[in-house]
């Protein structure tokens, strides 16, 4: 198995502050790779490092083969980012940003403009290639600057929360892109804060705590540890009554309920039930040890 | 709404393991980013304004309107055309300042820099994009003031020697503003520090002799980088006295650019640089 990322032991300190602390990654080549974690776990700057643009303090890194300290020019020549604000020129409009990028990375102006057009017609950016970016949605920027990282196929991408703040429909849209160029045979290195997320796209997820990789492996082996689904009851204006930690089966699913019906809550009119997956919280609180939730009792979860 | 979805097509579909960057031909991202940055200042109409509009209404403010006021005899705007010259190239240049500082902020820095070519080539491009500006906005300056009764002695070869100097004057400027630029947390900060700059010309011979300035003002004005700038240049025009304000002259713009490229450099790598 080729890894396209091998990081072992990175640390770095910002002032006081161990962003990183001892960070191992191993990220198989063609694979969907998360880093799942809340703000300020060290997810940027563990992007900001593999991508060359932040020396680690200790500990080494390769990308594609290379040694992202040693060797930065050759990571360069085959990564590319999209980073968390959208790194798009405003005052051009979607074809003349693609072109630039096609320029700079090395294409001829016909071939950096045949590419650019292809990009814009492959993003759905056809209506509004022409109009400068001040016009466009928060989806069809995002769209346009994860296009830029693809004017060339290169064989690793980092996408630092990518989805953040799209609305569903975008959101959902930039998942396909991702996952198709995963099938193409592209290494994806994304961070996010959604479970479902990297639910979704990852092949393997990794969980950030504190600088470290607190729990790796896929969607499943991480949803395992929690044991499945949580039932919620919520009262006619939604206010979340009760929570059920339940196992993911039938059957756990009907004991959740039947413990509800015992309950005076679920009599009062309008209340509903719903079944969410974990949520980060849940996974994170399970996989640092830090709650009830890593052991799922059959006591009720009170939550006002 | 009318956003078209994305859809792979099998027609478009390129190998995407094994493809690596080329190596840029050697100065591909230079004239890239200078090509963009003039993109950026036809877009810009408060530059373009600032390049081309201002300095026609500061040339016929100063002669129709002070211009009686400092010299009845209507020769004034022979005196003031230089200083014109250099206010509005610091207009022009100023804006720099405020491209610079908006790369540096806005994360797009952070994408050059994932690539293989050198960051830097961003700046030149807003410098080349400056020069040239500014450079137009010096023929509409002449061009203006010969309309309105400008009438140099110069020889074609006076007339180069003018454009060189106010075009290395144009590059010092804005090689500083670029620093500033970099030096500024916020595009709006770099605006407002630029501004402080743009009165430099006012205390220098420019619009009046040193010598009908109070004496403390008159050492700083005969002593500033601009007097002996316009002296050389009013010199080329009008045949005045040059003595060795020429020289001054080049040694002030050799100075800023050497000081600017270094602090500028200095800035980029703290900003730009591995941190």
């Amino acid at each position: 198995m080729t890894l396209a990322i091998d990081a072992r032991g990175l640390r770095k300190r910002f002032g006081r502050t161990d962003v990183l602390a001892g960070l191992d990654l191993a990220v198989p080549a063609g694979s969907v790779f998360a880093l799942l974690g809340p703000n300020g776990a060290g997810k940027t700057t563990t992007i900001n490092i593999l991508t060359t643009l932040v020396r680690p303090d200790a500990g080494t890194a390769s990308v594609a083969g290379y040694d992202v300290v040693a060797e930065a020019d050759e990571v360069k020549r085959r990564i590319s980012l999209t980073g968390q604000s959208a790194a798009v020129d405003e005052v051009l409009n979607a074809t003349e940003n693609l072109v630039m990028m096609g320029r700079l990375s090395g294409l001829g102006r016909r071939a950096a403009r045949d590419r650019a057009r292809q990009l814009v017609e492959r993003f759905g950016l056809g209506d509004a290639a022409g109009r400068r970016l001040g016009t466009y949605s928060g989806g069809m920027r995002r769209r346009l600057d994860l296009a830029l990282s693809l004017v060339l196929p290169l064989p690793v991408l980092f996408l630092d929360e990518p989805t953040t703040g799209l609305d569903t429909r975008s959101r959902q849209e930039l998942w396909r892109v991702i996952r198709w160029l995963a099938d193409e045979g592209t290494t994806v290195f994304l961070t996010t804060q959604y479970l479902e997320e990297a639910d979704r796209l990852a092949d393997r997820i990794a969980v950030l705590d504190r600088g470290r990789v607190a729990a790796e492996g896929t969607a499943e082996e991480l949803k395992s540890r929690i044991g499945g689904d949580v039932v919620e009851l919520r009262d006619a204006d939604g206010v979340l009554l009760r929570e059920l930690p339940t196992d993911g089966t039938v059957h756990g699913l009907r004991a959740a309920i039947d413990e509800l019906d015992r309950g005076a809550d679920a009599q009062s009119p309008g209340t509903s039930v719903t079944i969410r997956r974990p949520s980060l919280d849940d996974v994170f609180l399970a996989i640092t040890g830090g709650g009830a939730a890593s052991a799922p009792a059959p006591e009720l979860i009170e939550s006002k | 709404m009318t956003t078209a979805s994305f859809t792979p097509s099998s027609a478009t579909r390129v190998p995407a393991t094994a493809r690596v960057r080329p190596r840029l031909g050697a100065l591909t991202a230079e004239s890239t980013f200078i090509g963009r940055s003039f993109i950026h200042s036809l877009r810009d109409p408060e530059a373009l304004l600032m390049a081309v509009v201002l300095p026609v209404l500061l040339m016929l403010m100063f002669t129709w309107i002070f211009g009686n006021a400092i010299d009845p005899s209507g020769g004034y705007v022979d005196y003031v055309v230089p200083g014109i010259i250099l206010l509005c190239a610091g207009f022009g240049a100023s804006s720099t300042a405020i491209s610079v500082a908006r790369d540096m902020t806005t994360g797009i820095i952070d994408r050059f820099r994932t690539m293989p070519i050198r960051s830097g080539a961003v700046l030149t491009g807003h410098v080349v994009a400056s020069l040239v500006r500014n450079l137009v906005a010096t023929g509409v300056v002449v061009g203006v003031a010969l309309l309105v009764g400008f009438r140099p002695d110069a020889t074609p070869l006076e007339w180069v020697a003018m454009f060189g100097l106010v075009a290395f004057y144009i590059l010092a400027i804005t090689y500083l503003f670029a620093a500033i630029g970099l030096a500024s947390s916020t595009p709006e900060a770099a605006s407002g520090y630029g501004f402080i700059l743009l009165f430099l010309p006012y205390v220098s011979s420019a619009f009046v002799p040193v010598r009908s300035m109070p004496e403390w003002l008159q050492w700083i004005a005969e002593n500033q980088p601009i007097t002996p700038v316009i002296e050389t240049i009013r010199s080329l025009l009008m045949g005045t006295p040059l003595g060795d304000a020429g020289w001054w002259a080049i040694g002030w713009c050799l100075a800023i650019i050497a000081v600017s490229v270094a602090w500028g450099a200095w800035l980029f790598r703290r900003k730009a640089g591995r941190r």
